[in-house]
């Protein structure tokens, strides 16, 4: 009798879930369906994150303007947890049972290359969120992507080095996916910079010290710079170290650090850091005629006014995805998913958080690397770093 | 030999981080044989509650000691509502049990503050101690400090209060303590509690060097249980050099071998270990009921 | 040993039933694809249960084995031109062989001190697959080749299903029939009391290998066979959350069973899809049902249904 009780609270909890699996939100027929695969938990999710408060905040804007072409947008959020089979049979469940429209997410290039197979045989647009430049070379049909590549933030970084003549430095990469890719397309990019990799080091994601690595990088003769790619809380103990053990020469870090967290983490051992990022960052400090001052400053205020939290990067490549979408399916007259890929793949003159997208058929991103400011961080914020317009 | 000196100083470093984490380990698997995977968890509140009473502009003293008292009710609440109804569950079943609350607290942990990183001010600033050629963060030796007081503090409490001796006969024969009129269920609900606040001790001295996040237990768990069973599982003092043994074998790793396979020669380093001695470092020989 | 027989068959039967029986409730594609997930996860669980369940073992990387399956489909046919059934052969193979040289020594460790071993073991494992870049992709994983039967080529979940299906079906037979060969039940005897056992002349230390290496080749098919269906693979399959989630699946379906097992897997990775509804409170949701599962249902679901539906047996 007792044991039977004790079942009792696991069904009722059975049922609710059921009930609340019927309940869940049902869709118009005349609704456009917008899905997103995103990290929201997971080592990923300080990136999945924003990007999620980003599409519900800008979906639910545009649909208190009217939505598009008089249609209501309904956006089905799933959370993979950096999970590429998760991500994978999420992307299955929004072909096939919430038959979407597109797809605006792909937090991490583990995820959304584990993605891009089913959206192409789904023939269903999907704009990826993530940096690795594997995810649109090559091209495939119905994929895209918003972020800058990593390849494009190693040659940012090589050309100011170049310019200041350091052209003899030392690397310290994360092993995680992002700083793993981004050593890669660096090492590949090097020789044309005329850059000399001199000391090569990495540190796990969430390790806390890293000053045995930094230390091989400062005792190797001849460092004039040190490259550091990475994302997450890794550079910011990077950055501290750095100063621990008194490292003499400039460091780099990369666009993974381009948000505001990355300064309060590091604190006043970021001061002189240098690094590659999207105008997002020093908004403000656009001049006047800036074609995207409107757009950052914009989605910089909305932003920070909705969440309460500083703007990064990472949810303006959410904001840059969805409006090449929203635009692409303004101009395809509809939501049907072949005619809004071939206009996604039109997009040109697009101003979004990101830069100028100027996308074509052997282009999937459309950025340049106009699109990356040098910025230097000073007093703990950013700046445009000198020579840099 | 300033690089050896500095390689010495991240060891230590980093390996009174997982000292402090194994010590909590400790105290409940001492009273009651279960490996508690929530552990983590209860390091992770105690850095995120003082973030966020912090940036409620909490005094950090006030802060601490309130994170430290949340942590100790979750343990306590972890072991009345979880580990207690399940009492007869053989070592496996209880450890998913713990892994369940550990992604419950995650869970809440996300939902009550947020997804991005946090970090505490150092006690005593951020200017490092130079020695010979190699510097030192002065929070390293408050994490240190911080492990050997808990260490004292354990075995003063063990041998020398009347709890903690009933505590120990818990731990040895649950059922003969029983017998000998002690509330066994009292006593390892007290444990439960005293780990969180290890725990949360824990978080609190660690997040100035770590950093933290509603995600950062998982990895620590992982490392404090690694130094724990590397010391001998239910030794204090095992649980420190554990910790240090493996904080140090991942800095020589990674400053003389490879800085990409550290955490790999770290864990050979546990290999080699409990193969040569199957009990760990400390470890006595007894009976296990797995 | 007729009603022992008998059960068996019946395991087997609803099992099969099940697998034919579920196409017909299913709305889309989706849901061919979830229940082959399903069916691959409850290979490498009831590949599992023969070392946690039967020999009384606990391994906490097995999902490094996982790893080895996976990353043979890719590299073999990518790299070497190698046939994808062969590289599922040869990743079992090499699975085996490592399961042999690491079990010999690790083996010897007790409870959670062969927990930590296993755990170190697999940590290396994944920590390879992410390094070694040259040959994995390292951490942004790697496309694995289409397979094909006959110019026939394998894909979409439809046909996974199938053959997943099937696998499990071909797995859960010759695990059942283990349980009451001689090496089964030398192994049971083990997990009562290994020195009884050891005093009833069998070889323990034999007997614990052969269950490491079993389940080791399971889990390495299940691998192959989840990087083949994705088409890609990421060194996320040998990592440590995943192990944890292997051994979850054992213990919530019910240590020793592998009906249990097959449901354990079925509940794990299935609850993330149903989970969805409570967008940001799932991780909440999950945690707790996981805790509610195991204190409620003490043994796990199946041994506490047996109990429940044959009270007076005993």
């Amino acid at each position: 009798m007792t044991k039977r009780f004790r079942l009792l609270p696991l069904l009722a909890a059975g049922a609710a879930l059921t009930v609340a699996t019927a309940a869940g939100e049902r869709a118009v027929a005349q609704d456009i369906k917008i899905g997103s695969v995103l990290s929201a938990t997971g080592p990923a999710s300080f990136l999945g994150a924003p990007e999620e408060k980003t599409l519900r905040l800008y979906v639910d804007t545009i649909n208190a303007e009217g939505g598009i072409l008089g249609k209501k947008l309904v956006l089905v959020v799933y959370d993979d947890g950096g999970d590429p089979s998760k991500a994978r049979t999420f992307a299955g469940r929004l072909v096939d049972e919430d038959r979407v429209t597109a797809m605006v997410g792909g937090t991490t290039s583990g995820t959304s290359l584990a993605m891009a197979p089913i959206f192409e045989d789904a023939r269903v647009p999907f704009i990826s969120l993530a940096g690795a430049v594997e995810i649109i070379e090559p091209v495939r049909k119905y994929v895209f992507k918003t972020p800058h590549t990593d390849r494009m933030a190693c040659e940012k970084i090589f050309g100011d080095l170049k310019a200041r003549g350091l052209v003899k430095i030392g690397m310290i990469s994360g092993t995680d996916a992002f700083g793993k890719s981004m050593r890669e397309q660096c090492l590949k990019v090097a020789d044309k910079y005329g850059v000399t990799i001199l000391a090569d080091e990495s540190y796990s994601a969430q390790d806390s010290d890293m000053t045995p690595q930094l230390t091989n990088i400062k005792n190797t003769p001849g460092i004039q710079a040190v490259v550091n790619p990475g994302f997450g809380q890794g550079p910011a103990i990077v950055t501290r170290d750095y100063r621990q053990i008194g490292v003499a020469v400039p460091l780099y870090e990369s666009h993974g650090v381009a948000s505001k967290s990355y300064i309060q983490l590091a604190g006043p051992a970021a001061d002189g850091v240098r690094l590659p990022a999207a105008a997002l960052l020093v908004a403000e400090q656009l001049p006047k005629d800036d074609a995207q001052r409107p757009v950052v400053v914009g989605y910089k205020q909305t932003y920070e006014k909705a969440t309460g939290e500083p703007v990064s990067t990472f949810g303006g490549h959410a904001y840059d995805g969805l409006f090449i979408l929203v635009d692409a399916m303004k101009r395809a007259g509809g939501a049907d998913p072949t005619k809004v890929r071939d206009e996604i793949e039109k997009t040109t003159h697009f101003t979004g958080t990101g830069g100028m997208f100027n996308m074509s058929p052997t282009d999937h991103l459309g950025l340049d690397l106009s699109a990356f400011r040098m910025l230097e961080i000073r007093n703990g914020d950013w700046y445009l770093a000198q020579g840099d317009r | 030999m300033a690089e050896f000196l500095q390689f010495c100083f991240s060891g230590l470093t980093v390996g009174s981080v997982y000292a402090l984490v194994a010590l909590g380990f400790t105290v409940i698997y001492n009273a009651s044989n279960v490996v508690n995977f929530a552990q983590g968890e209860f390091v992770m509140l105690g850095g995120m509650v003082t973030v966020a009473l912090l940036a409620a502009s909490v005094p950090l003293p006030v802060a601490g000691v309130a994170a430290v008292f949340v942590a100790a009710l979750v343990g306590l609440a972890l072991h009345r509502l979880a580990i207690e109804p399940a009492r007869g569950s053989s070592p496996v079943e209880l450890i998913i049990i713990t892994i369940g609350a550990s992604i419950f607290i995650r869970g809440v942990a996300q939902v009550v503050f947020d997804k991005q990183f946090h970090k505490l001010p150092a006690f005593s600033g951020d200017a490092p101690i130079h020695m010979l050629g190699a510097t030192i963060l002065p929070q390293s030796l408050w994490v240190l400090g911080g492990a050997g007081a808990i260490v004292i503090g354990l075995h003063l409490f063990s041998e020398h209060t009347l709890v903690g001796k009933a505590a120990a006969a818990t731990a040895a024969n649950r059922l003969a303590a029983r017998l000998a009129g002690i509330d066994t269920t009292a006593i390892v609900s007290l444990s439960f509690a005293l780990a969180g606040a290890v725990g949360a001790v824990a978080g609190i001295l660690i997040t100035p060097i770590t950093l933290t996040s509603y995600n950062a237990g998982t990895l620590l768990a992982l490392k404090g249980f690694a130094a724990g069973m590397l010391g001998g599982m239910g030794k204090p003092l095992g649980a420190v050099l554990g910790g240090l043994l493996l904080g140090l074998a991942e800095a020589f790793g990674a400053g003389y071998v490879s800085s990409a396979y550290k955490d790999g020669i770290a864990f050979i380093v546990i290999l080699v270990v409990l193969l040569s001695l199957p009990q760990g470092l400390l470890g006595k020989h007894s009976a296990e009921r797995v | 040993m007729r009603a022992l027989l008998s059960a068996r068959w019946v395991t087997l039967g609803v099992l099969c039933l099940v697998i034919a029986a579920l196409p017909l409730v299913f709305p889309s594609s989706y849901y061919y694809r979830v229940a082959a997930l399903v069916w691959i996860s409850a290979i490498a669980a009831v590949g599992l249960n023969i070392l946690m369940g039967y020999a009384g073992q606990v391994s906490l990387g097995h999902a490094g084995f996982l790893g080895i399956g996976a990353y043979a489909v890719a590299i073999g046919p990518a790299r070497f031109g190698l046939n994808s059934w062969l590289c599922i052969l040869l990743g079992a193979l090499l699975s085996a062989a490592l399961a042999w040289l690491v079990g010999r020594t690790i083996l010897r460790l007790r409870g959670h001190y062969l927990a930590i071993a296993t755990l170190g073991f697999g940590f290396l494992i994944a920590l390879v697959l992410a390094n070694e870049a040259r040959w994995t992709g390292g951490p942004d994983g790697t496309p694995v080749a289409r397979v094909s039967v006959a110019g026939f080529r394998l894909a979409g979940p439809v046909t996974w299903y199938w053959l997943s299906g099937a696998l499990l079906a071909l797995g859960t037979a010759l695990a059942l029939n283990l349980e009451d060969s001689s090496v089964g039940r030398a192994l049971r005897a083990l997990h009562d009391s290994e020195i009884a056992a050891a005093l009833a002349g069998i070889d323990v230390a034999r007997c614990k290998l052969w269950a490491f290496i079993i389940a080791a080749v399971y889990a390495s098919v299940a691998g192959s066979m989840l990087a083949l269906f994705d088409g890609f693979v990421t060194p996320d399959v040998a990592s440590f959350l995943r192990s944890i989630d292997l051994v979850a699946m054992v213990v919530v379906g019910g240590i020793g069973s592998s009906a249990g097992s097959i449901l354990g897997a079925g509940l794990l990775v299935t609850l993330p899809q149903f989970l969805t509804v409570f967008a940001e409170y799932e991780q909440i949701a999950l945690g707790l049902i996981i805790m509610l599962v195991m204190i409620f249902l003490r043994r796990g679901i199946v041994p506490t249904a047996q109990q429940l539906f044959a009270p007076r047996r005993r």
